[in-house]
């Protein structure tokens, strides 16, 4: 009750927080989607160099989210940005990789190769059998690595504000530091509301944009 | 139409395509026949450069193919493959406009074209061209699939097993209107089966292929009454002579030019006519020619009346434009050892005997 109405109280700092989350958590998916669909489109060209792709990314995801903001923090600090917004928003970027990467190439690999002899029979040009045919085809599950990604950057971006990237998180870090549980909760419960909004408001995006050919049983 | 010039193909050590020679004629359905692993497919796949030759040379119409893009030479070629191979994403209509969008056509122009060739592959373009893949049986896929190898009017078509994902009973239907289908269009089409009597069926010449060699290259019935060596005879089967009488018409064993007997003929003309011609009985016809009857010599001999008083019904009739097949299953089922033959409009055009079959399959074996 206590956080419903320190909730209440509060809506405008709320509000401009959630900005500050949203924006992070976008532009660093967005610049993801940019590097990671085009890598894993690549990758799919070549076994070995798709293996050390996917691990590097893999390990990427093993480093826990404080000591990537710290390893930045001091490489950052050379062009005078080693805290706030842009080591957040890298750190981001290195984590959304991993899904998208991977939903990206899985999903061209399993593009049914009697499509691929089809397209290239009819005298496709590889870049038209990749926008006709293998990316259509893809799309579904390049959402989802999206849809992961969006998620995952939505509670790492939490922890962003120990580096003073603002953001959801700065109600939790302040609940922990004054014990104040009313603050805590209200990290909480607006960082699952929005991960569960994304989400949703991506399925959506994604029924609309895969063609009906493919979602029929 | 299409030249293969000494082409081989090898993958590492292997040799697939061991120097093949070949034409192909405009119009002609040539059937690439052989074992998996015999060269067929990757012989075709050459011809549209989905496979480079490690050898020799291909000629399209004239032009040697290794000249032009292999894109814009993919496109004046249809292709159909056994996975069919239809985009999941794309509408009908889109998929059968693949190669003229391609190609930049007017989007008015492809998209009439598709309902067109929708209706050449008798599916109702109504129904039909804004339905996706996902939404057809097999048959109308295969359908589409051959609509669309053809959108572009190609003069060639490659078809890599293109009926073999289907059904039989539905495999039957879409052959033969494909043959009536190319009856009409003649393109030049390179078609790989590893099904003798698909290739009968479809075939104006069966290529046959082992270990990447072309050990034959002939007519289907030339094949079936001549094969080569003992590889070709196993392959076409122990049965080659019964296949053959697909192949062979009723007027290729037919006595042309039969006696006969009118109705208000004095039953002793039919007698003499009969023994004249050595024959147990005569068919007798209508004022204008229809066959109508018959009368056995044995029946009437020493009668006396006219034939239309002692005539008997036809035991068996058959259409001179049926196959031999038709013919003697005809003889079979109903114990007889001669038809009488008949055209469409039903007028007696001579008959067809047990002997007369057997040696229309035999005439080739004492030609050699």
């Amino acid at each position: 009750m206590e956080t419903l109405a320190f909730m209440a109280a509060n809506v405008p700092v709320i509000g401009h927080r959630m900005l500050e989350h949203v924006s992070l958590v976008g532009v660093s998916v967005l610049v993801a989607i940019a590097t990671g669909v085009p890598i894993g489109i690549l990758i799919t060209q070549n076994q070995a160099a798709a293996d050390r792709v996917l691990y590097g990314a893999a390990v990427i995801m093993t480093i826990p989210s404080i000591a990537l903001f710290g390893v930045l923090i001091p490489i950052l600090s050379l062009i005078g940005q080693g805290i706030g917004y842009l080591p957040a928003v890298i750190a981001l970027i290195l984590y959304a990789q991993l899904p998208i990467i991977r939903n990206t190439y899985t999903a061209i690999m399993n593009v049914d190769p009697a499509l691929r002899e089809a397209a290239r029979g009819m005298g496709m040009t590889t870049l038209q059998r990749l926008r006709r045919v293998e990316l259509p085809l893809a799309l579904p599950v390049i959402i989802n690595g999206v849809r992961n990604a969006v998620v995952l950057n939505i509670a790492i971006g939490a922890i962003a504000t120990y580096i003073g990237a603002g953001g959801l998180g700065t109600f939790i870090s302040r609940g922990i530091s004054q014990t104040d549980i009313r603050q805590l909760l209200t990290g909480a419960i607006t960082v699952s509301l929005l991960a569960i909004m994304a989400d949703m408001a991506l399925v959506g995006l994604q029924r609309a944009i895969t063609s009906p050919g493919l979602r029929l049983r | 139409m299409i030249r293969l010039d000494q082409v081989s193909k090898h993958f590492g050590p292997l040799v697939a395509v061991d120097r093949v020679d070949m034409e192909v004629p405009a119009g002609e359905v040539c059937v690439l026949l052989g074992p998996s692993g015999c060269g067929k497919t990757t012989t075709m796949k050459m011809i549209n450069r989905l496979i480079e030759p490690s050898a020799g040379k291909i000629f399209v119409d004239g032009k040697d193919a290794a000249s032009v893009d292999e894109v814009t030479l993919r496109r004046s070629i249809g292709y159909v493959i056994q996975q069919i191979g239809l985009f999941p994403n794309m509408t009908v209509e889109d998929n059968i406009c693949v190669v003229p969008d391609l190609l930049g056509w007017p989007r008015r122009k492809s998209r009439a074209r598709a309902a067109d060739l929708l209706e050449l592959v008798n599916l109702d373009p109504g129904i039909f061209l804004k339905r996706y893949p996902k939404q057809l049986s097999g048959g109308q896929q295969q359908r589409i699939g051959v609509a669309r190898a053809l959108a572009a009017d190609p003069p060639v078509l490659l078809m890599d097993e293109p009926f073999g994902a289907i059904d039989p009973i539905n495999r039957e239907v879409i052959q033969d209107e494909f043959m009536k289908l190319q009856a009409e269009l003649k393109k030049t089409v390179v078609f790989v089966s590893h099904d003798i009597d698909e290739a009968v069926k479809m075939a104006s010449r069966i290529a046959i292929f082992r270990d990447g060699r072309l050990i034959q290259y002939d007519t289907p019935d030339a094949i079936l009454a001549r094969p080569v060596d003992a590889f070709v005879a196993e392959f076409v089967g122990s049965d080659r002579t019964l296949k053959r009488l697909r192949l062979l018409k009723v007027t290729d064993a037919m006595m042309a030019d039969p006696p006969r007997v009118r109705a208000e003929d004095p039953i002793e003309t039919a007698v003499k006519l009969m023994e004249e011609h050595g024959h147990a009985s005569v068919v007798m016809v209508g004022p204008r020619g229809r066959a109508r009857g018959v009368v056995r010599l044995e029946a009437v001999q020493g009668r006396k009346g006219v034939v239309g008083d002692h005539q008997e019904p036809l035991p068996g009739v058959v259409n001179v434009k049926s196959d031999l097949r038709t013919a003697v299953s005809e003889m079979f089922t109903h114990g007889l050892t001669w038809l009488a033959c008949v055209d469409d409009e039903g007028f007696y055009k001579g008959y067809i005997t047990q002997r007369g079959v057997s040696q229309a399959l035999g005439a080739p074996y004492k030609d050699r």
